[in-house]
């Protein structure tokens, strides 16, 4: 996986509950089988006023001026900040690649649905989870304030506000250690291929039938 | 020290090693692999030069993307085309079992696993799959991946998790007639809304839920994931181990009595402790017709379209105006106005046999509307099709005016041609009515199949029991 360690970067506020992976990246664009290309259509049906297929010039595309992601003062932003729930759906990565190739590494928001914030450490995108009054600061600020940065540091869990607001934020230390390193899970656990041997040698004896 | 609930049990079964207080390596005996979620991790696979560590726990088979007209004609998607190819391909380089879309046994993942005896009780089960939470009706550990987890799996037949905490959804009491398991869990998403089960592995339970077909649970738990749950469980009984007995992938003789009576014991002990309890009152559930963007904005077939101006909450309030606009619907509308343009019985949720028995039901000797436009029936595998045929259902629905056709995921996801057109509306018996899940501007109502079969019918939303 890509690691995450520090991120100065400019916010833009998605202020959604509920937004979920047929939003962030809708159906017909999984038919790739590629990893990369997702972020031209990430909030596809948000972000454009024609319909999108895969394998479209993007110069071709009508984007929606309301659109938050389409307003200039937001071009490059690295943080989004979000409404509750974020994520939820299906268990598409295609939304967490989304977001990575558009350039987002960082999602602020008060809840993710489990899967999502589960595939998003696997591509180095930090979901940061604080409470729904805090988000709601920071999304007000960010509307308000031209050049809205947030300094994101994993290794203390803060987050510094342009004011110089630190808010701290919550992650278990497995996830936070892989993170911060970098670290190829597979690899990882292929280094206890023993015990994964162990375990299924008991567990052939106890329940044979898992092994027909 | 109290008992252990049925997750407890399943979980503490496949602790390969606790890496830490939070995090575990867990064991996984059973990976339904599907085209669009795979095609990465074997790659990715490839690319490290490694290997799946155990090939006879995989089944495969395409679903999202398939056609769903004669078979004989090909797949004229030529994106959608190469992601089935290079799933044959993957399967057949590893020699890994897969339904490919001439074998009769093809249909959607979650359809097969359970109708082969490939899903048994006490397993873990994965698949880069929201919707594998299905498989918990067998009182398995089902839920769904992304596809860094599904290499991982593959590579190593192990995933890293974080237990999540219990939450019990007691379904008490009996339901009254045409209220089905579909019916059950949009209340229970109605009740709980659909973030009231993230972080929780839910488990299902009460005597409603007990009196459910092996399909009517499946019907629940596949719905777990709307409720926030990435996981949903019921305990085994006669009820599960009398449909898995002669499955194709079930045990036999020996290993069959062995396996019965470990799986006699998947069930919550009677004084474990849950984190929450959740009750309902089965009486008091009616058919249920959803009316916005997301699960949770619900409500029984005699119901109004809510006001939004009348709810307290801000941000809900805004939500539910948001989801009318999209929707096209104005507050304290009566849900019987509603008129639909297409109907669509299938999907993971409801495309079983029972499902397509219960549509035909209320089909029997009556036309579909004049005004909608076109209603689908799209069976969950190659198999219940070929029972549905060979109990004339078929016969059923085509007369009176549906469209018969070959299995897979089709307007559950619009990934195919299967899809709806701008602004039109549809009755559904999918699992996500998201803006625009069903085609761009495609608006669903989430009901059962016998509703969405007399709303074919009536042309508008009607309470199927008075029908
Ligand atoms: S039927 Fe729908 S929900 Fe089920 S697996 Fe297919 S796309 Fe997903």
């Amino acid at each position: 996986m890509k690691a995450f360690t520090k991120l100065d970067g400019l916010a833009v506020p998605l202020m959604r509950n509920n937004i979920d992976t047929d939003a962030i990246i809708p159906k017909q664009f999984l038919k790739s089988i590629k990893r990369s290309g997702f972020g031209v259509n990430l909030f596809d049906e948000w972000r454009y006023l024609d319909p999108g297929f895969p394998g479209q010039d993007p110069n071709d595309r009508q984007p929606d001026p309301d659109f938050v992601l389409n307003e200039e003062r937001f071009a490059g932003a690295q943080v989004l900040i979000a409404g509750d729930n974020f994520g939820c759906g299906s268990s598409r990565e295609h939304a967490v690649w989304a977001l990575d190739d558009y350039g987002i590494r960082c999602v602020i928001a008060p809840a993710y649905a489990d899967i999502f914030y589960n595939n998003s450490f696997k591509s180095g995108l930090l979901p940061i989870a604080v409470d729904k009054d805090t988000v709601n600061k920071l999304a007000e600020e960010c509307e308000n304030t031209p050049g809205y940065k947030l300094s994101i540091d994993l290794a203390s869990q803060t987050i510094t506000t342009p004011s110089g607001d630190v808010i701290n934020f919550d992650i278990d230390a497995f996830r936070k250690d892989c993170l911060l390193e970098g670290l190829d899970e597979i690899g990882l656990t292929l280094q206890k291929r023993n015990l994964i041997q162990d375990y299924e040698a008991s567990r052939k004896q106890s329940a044979p039938w898992l092994f027909g | 020290m109290p008992g252990k609930t049925l997750y407890d049990k399943v979980w503490d079964a496949h602790v390969v090693h606790a890496e830490d207080a939070d995090t575990v390596l867990l064991y996984i005996d059973r990976h339904l692999v599907h085209e669009v979620t795979s095609p990465q991790a074997f790659e990715g696979l490839q690319l490290a030069g490694r290997k799946p560590w155990r090939i006879d726990s995989m089944i495969a088979v395409a679903d999202h993307n398939v056609p769903t007209t004669s078979r004989s004609e090909g797949i004229d998607d030529p994106v959608a085309r190469l992601q089935i190819e290079t799933l044959d391909k993957n399967c057949d380089h590893f020699e890994i079992t897969e339904f490919k879309m001439s074998d009769l046994r093809q249909g959607i993942v979650h359809v097969i696993g359970p109708e082969q005896g490939a899903t048994l009780p006490g397993m873990t089960v994965v698949c880069g799959d929201s919707h594998t939470s299905t498989h918990g009706a067998f009182g398995a550990l089902a839920f769904g991946i992304g596809t860094s987890e599904v290499e991982h799996v593959m590579a190593t037949q192990t995933l890293l998790q974080q237990k999540s905490k219990s939450l019990l959804i007691s379904v008490d009491g009996e339901t009254g007639p045409g209220v089905t398991a579909k019916d059950i869990v949009l209340a229970i998403i109605g009740e709980i809304g659909t973030a009231g089960g993230t972080g929780y592995t839910i488990e299902f339970g009460g005597d409603a839920i007990k009196a459910l077909s092996m399909e009517g649970r499946m019907t629940v738990c596949n719905m777990s994931i709307e409720a926030g749950a990435r996981a949903g469980m019921v305990g085994v009984d006669d009820t599960t181990i009398n449909y898995i007995k002669g499955r194709p992938f079930a045990p036999t003789g020996e290993q069959w009595e062995a396996a019965v009576a470990a799986w006699r014991n998947l069930k919550s002990d009677d004084d474990a402790v849950h984190d929450k309890v959740v009750r309902l009152d089965a009486a008091s559930i009616e058919p249920q017709v959803s009316w916005g963007t997301s699960p949770e904005m619900v409500t029984s077939v005699g119901g109004h379209v809510p006001n939004p101006d009348e709810i307290d909450n801000e941000a809900k309030s805004e939500g539910m105006k948001r989801a009318l606009e999209y929707m096209d619907l104005q507050p304290n509308t009566p849900i019987s106005d509603i008129k639909l343009d297409r109907v669509f019985i299938g999907s993971c949720t409801n495309s079983r046999i029972e499902d397509l028995r219960a549509a035909a039901e209320v089909i029997k000797d009556r036309q579909v509307a004049d005004s909608v436009k076109q209603a689908l029936i799209v069976p969950g595998s190659g198999l219940v099709k070929q029972q549905a045929e060979s109990e004339g259902l078929d016969e059923i629905f085509t007369n009176a005016g549906f469209e018969w056709r070959e299995p897979g995921c089709s307007m559950c996801l619009a990934m195919n041609a299967d899809k709806l057109g701008e602004g039109e509306r549809c009755a559904s018996t999918s699992n996500r009515n998201f803006e625009g899940r069903q085609g761009k501007g495609g608006r669903t109502h989430l009901v059962s199949p016998a509703m969405a079969a007399a709303a074919a019918i009536a042309g508008h939303f009607v309470d199927v029991r008075n029908f």
